[in-house]
């Protein structure tokens, strides 16, 4: 399987976006919008609070059979033998499916940790050895209990210690290391930067592995008609992450398969990949001629659906005492789990502020756990962790305040790609932030004297993606009574994708929001769009609606200016008719002019443009948060945050605060509660539910949750002005947290998750000195 | 002292809080993490849980009488038999609450309630507050203040703050806050959560007119 981690990596790693669409006709920026910028309610609310929404688990077909898959139950094993004979015949067994069945021996997991669909070795708790179809998920699971396996059991290793030590247990043949590590930024000379510096620290830090859990589990229906294939998919993209791989996978032309995921209920990047599941409901579906739902447990999903990896990374920083930064070295390392993925955390390191002398190293290992996904901006909340605490270090050895310190630092050129950014709102996101958060008279105010310390914490950040880029289609279409439907074939992750499609068209067009209806991802029916991923599904999919849009409209005026005899500037729609502005007498509706040109409706079809040549485009924030730390207990409780975000435009005011709430709530988990617990004696994971692995509630969020929308006004990005906003409006609210404890209790949490314990152990360590 | 808001807003006339409700199910549900570890169940015995027997299941206003296995959930037969998607599957085991939905006016995990145990309760779902086409007051003010992101623990959220808000109509924030304390939202939209709850009592108010 294609590694989308990795080919995303290479993507943002190099200096632009592969362009592949034509230049196309200038469109100029909107002045002052009448729906753009609006805090206006989603277009599918009515589905989702009505329960009409039809989720991948929703879906129910005629004769369909429920699928269940037999994962290996230890650490690291090798299959001697698979019975199913007791399992085949159960109660509504249909079908068993094992490595052995025909057309099962399917390659995954890519060349460097080749592997299979079943693959007799298994290298963690949680590999697929075989699955069932039956008349009732419960059957199917009974029968799956039922299946007998041979394994012989292998040593295992489960963290860097023991998997990198000379004659480790090896997990593939290569070993357990991927490779030597990698020089992934360099600028100058850290030795001489060093020199130069009046101060320079050196810290050891560690991030956690967090679990994606979205609500939705991972999942497929599969139906087959013949050699036609229709699949159901909870996936974060019906083309790239299921239709082409699939087709290929399964060497069936890709006008055969039909993937639709019209509600997604969730993925965080870990749906950005074809999953096994889909490839044996498939198998199933076409063996038993009967559609197949397949939907994995909420078990399987903390177990074998994909992790954020931890990182240690040691960050070496030298400063000037007048606060510029004179070198940066990062060494960081990264378990992917037991197949081939990314790991790097450093790019911030080489790019958020102002510095000469840089050295990023990374290298990456494999441990007998699940392998890690892309998840929500990989490697940036873990860089940012290490970044931001030693920006806060930095700024107290040299007295300086920390807002002080970053806003000297900041600069206007992507030092990484040495192109400027075509806007950066990240000073205006530290001042306005601070401004609204209170910082410098919470910072000034003495502390509590009670065992209950408060703190007050800021970290910057920003993505490495979030510009979006070709290719995109998105069809516009009126009706000849003036209503317009939009197609595309771009998921809506629940970013509010579908709503700020139809804004953007509406606000083009010159018609009600309510006149646009959106229809999207369903590879039959849509137009191409990329994966939802990269915080690049709003800058990709808009300026191809507000493309198309504008192709729409100018047909239409085209044929009014001449029925009319007025210039076409002079026109604009209103309800079902276009009208001349100086002469509103003069008028055509829709119907008459499509039925003067033989037409019943009129389409446009926009394609994305390709982005600025020579710029480079990301989004950035700043997020605060105040905290209260019990001393005795070691309970953390985050009492306020604030989030300070740039993204360019901004569409929708409603969904923008909300992305920066979850963002900022997810980076709450990220450093107070969420880890993945192995077990040291059996390498098994212990924290397989909800209860034992920590997500935020809706008690341990602060109702003081502010936000703060910076726009930069950015007419160059592309031509609708925005940027993705999902990935930075998480990635520093961890790092603000960290700070905030640290300024509470005067002692610095290098090791996330911070949980009472480690408060507690901490405060001790510094009774004892 | 300050008052326990739970006790305003969580707790039922039996006595069981959905926070006690929560505690003590936590162990049943461990068995299920073994999954192909265990040894094959003697045939007598998957035959003895295919049993069957009839339940009558008063189920948004009427009555449906339907065959069920004793293991099988309500939420099981909410989805797989009477069609009712709108109550969601998340973890299955009573700890995310896409599935809550209400068992005589009070908010409950339909993944933890057998459809055996469900016959003679009032039991409502998501689809069981609208009106026709019509939203109902809670579901509107969720759809105002764009309480969720991708939706799928939304029906769940909604179910929690309509039982809220048939015992206590007009509930503090923390209130709220406990009173939803048992619905996981991973996009986490609980900001706006909170807003719709405000918002969903005073549309009951006004007797559910937006």
């Amino acid at each position: 399987m294609s590694d989308y981690y990795e080919e995303l990596e290479e993507l943002l790693r190099s200096a632009s976006v592969p362009q592949s669409s034509q230049p196309q006709e200038k469109i100029a920026p909107w002045g002052e919008t009448r729906i753009v910028g609006k805090p206006l309610p989603r277009v599918d609310a009515y589905e989702k609070v009505s329960g009409a929404g039809q989720y991948t688990y929703d879906i129910h077909l005629p004769g369909m059979l429920y699928a269940a898959i037999l994962r290996c139950p230890h650490a690291h094993a090798m299959v001697k033998g698979v019975d199913t004979s007791a399992a085949e015949t159960m109660p509504g067994v249909v079908a068993v499916l094992t490595g052995k069945s025909p057309g099962a021996d399917i390659p995954w997991y890519g060349s460097r940790t080749p592997s299979k669909l079943f693959d007799p070795h298994c290298r963690y708790e949680g590999d697929e050895i075989a699955a069932v179809a039956a008349r009732t998920s419960y059957q199917a699971r009974d029968a799956v209990k039922a299946i007998k396996v041979q394994y012989e059991q292998l040593p295992f290793v489960i963290d860097q210690e023991s998997a990198l030590k000379p004659g480790a247990p090896k997990i593939h043949e290569s070993g357990n290391s991927a490779g030597e590590p990698r020089v992934t930024s360099r600028r100058g000379d850290v030795a001489k930067g060093f020199a130069e510096a009046d101060v320079a620290l050196e810290e050891t830090f560690y991030t956690n592995f967090q679990i994606h859990v979205p609500m939705e589990a991972h999942g497929s229906v599969v139906s087959w008609d013949g050699d036609k294939v229709t699949i159901w998919d909870s996936t974060q993209g019906v083309y790239d992450a299921v239709l082409m791989p699939f087709a290929q996978t399964m060497g069936v032309p890709m006008n055969k398969v039909r993937v639709i995921c019209r509600y997604f209920g969730g993925g965080f990047g870990s749906k950005l990949e074809l999953g096994k599941y889909t490839v044996i409901a498939a198998l199933l579906a076409r063996r038993t001629g009967r559609p197949v739902k397949l939907m994995l447990s909420r078990e399987e999903t903390l177990l074998a659906a994909g992790n954020r990896p931890d990182a240690r990374m040691t960050l070496k920083a030298g400063v000037k005492k007048d606060g510029t930064l004179t070198a940066l070295q990062l060494t960081s390392i990264g378990a992917a789990g037991a197949y081939s993925a990314g790991t790097g955390v450093g790019w911030q390191v080489g790019e958020l502020y102002k510095c000469l002398n840089v050295l990023v190293t990374e290298s990456t290992f494999y441990i007998n756990a699940g392998r890690a996904r892309a998840f929500r901006a990989p490697g940036f909340p873990a860089g940012n962790w290490c970044l931001e605490q030693m920006m806060d270090m930095l700024a107290e050895r040299i007295g300086m305040d920390p807002v002080e310190f970053r806003l000297k630092n900041l600069t206007e050129v992507s030092q990484s790609r040495n192109v400027p950014y075509t806007s950066t709102g990240l000073k205006q996101c530290l001042i306005e932030g601070s401004k609204a958060f209170g910082w410098k008279e919470a910072r000034a105010a003495r502390k509590s004297d009670s065992h209950i310390k408060r703190g007050f914490g800021l970290a910057a950040g920003m993505w490495q993606a979030g510009s979006g880029g070709p290719p995109y289609t998105a069809e516009v279409r009126m009706f000849m009574d003036g209503g317009v439907t939009i197609k595309t074939g771009a998921l809506d992750l629940g970013t509010g994708t579908k709503t700020v499609a139809c804004m953007v068209a509406a606000e083009e067009l010159g018609i009600p929001l309510e006149n646009i209806r959106i229809e999207n991802a369903d590879t039959a029916v849509t137009p191409y769009a990329q994966t939802s991923g990269g915080s690049m599904t709003l800058p990709g999919l808009t300026p191809a609606v507000r493309r198309g849009a504008w192709l729409l409209k100018r047909q239409l005026f085209g044929w009014a200016s001449e029925a009319l005899g007025v210039p076409a500037e002079d026109l604009e729609i209103n309800n079902n008719s276009i009208v001349s502005r100086s002469s509103p007498d003069k008028k055509r509706t829709m119907q008459e002019l499509m039925r003067a040109h033989q037409v019943n409706e009129v389409i446009g079809i926009g394609n994305r443009d390709p982005n600025p040549a020579n710029r480079a485009i990301n989004p950035f924030g700043a997020h605060f948060a105040e905290v209260e730390v019990n001393t005795k207990t070691g309970e953390v409780k985050v009492v306020r945050l604030l989030g300070a975000n740039e993204s360019g435009r901004v569409i929708n005011r409603k969904t923008f605060d909300n992305q920066v709430h979850g963002g900022m709530t997810m980076g709450l988990g990220y450093a107070l509660t969420e880890k993945r617990v192995l077990d040291r004696q059996t390498g098994k994971m212990c924290n397989l539910n909800f209860h034992d692995y920590k997500v935020p509630t809706a008690l341990d969020v602060p109702v003081d949750h502010q936000v703060i929308a910076i726009d930069p006004k950015d007419t160059e990005c592309n031509i609708v002005g925005c940027k993705g906003l999902g990935e930075p409006a998480h990635v520093p609210a961890a790092s603000a947290i960290a700070n905030a404890i640290y300024d509470a209790i005067g002692v610095r949490p290098t090791h996330g998750p911070i949980d009472p314990k480690m408060i507690l152990e901490l405060l001790s360590k510094k009774k004892r000195g | 002292m300050p008052e326990d808001p739970e006790d305003k807003c969580c707790r039922s006339d039996h006595g069981i809080s959905r926070r006690d409700f929560m505690s003590s199910v936590g162990v049943g549900a461990v068995a299920a993490v073994s999954i192909g570890n265990a040894p094959a169940a003697p045939a007598q015995e998957i035959e003895a849980v295919s049993n069957v027997l009839t339940v009558n299941l008063r189920i948004n206003g009427s009555l449906r009488k339907i065959t069920v296995e004793p293991r099988w959930t309500l939420l099981y037969v909410l989805r797989e038999f009477l069609g009712l998607t709108g109550t969601k599957i998340g973890c299955e085991r009573g700890e995310c609450g896409a599935c809550t939905v209400l068992i005589d006016g009070m908010a409950r995990y339909a993944c933890m309630t057998l459809a055996v145990e469900a016959q003679g309760h009032e039991i409502t779902t998501i689809e069981g507050l609208m009106d026709g086409e019509k939203l109902g007051p809670v579901q509107q003010a969720f759809a105002e203040e764009d309480a969720f992101q991708c939706g799928f623990c939304t029906p769940g959220q909604i179910m929690a703050v309509e039982g809220l808000l048939r015992q206590n109509p007009n509930p503090t924030i923390d209130q709220v806050r406990i009173g939803i304390s048992g619905n996981l939202c991973r996009c986490a939209a609980y900001q706006h959560i909170f807003k719709a709850a405000a918002k969903a009592a005073e549309l009951r108010a006004k007797g559910g007119q937006a």
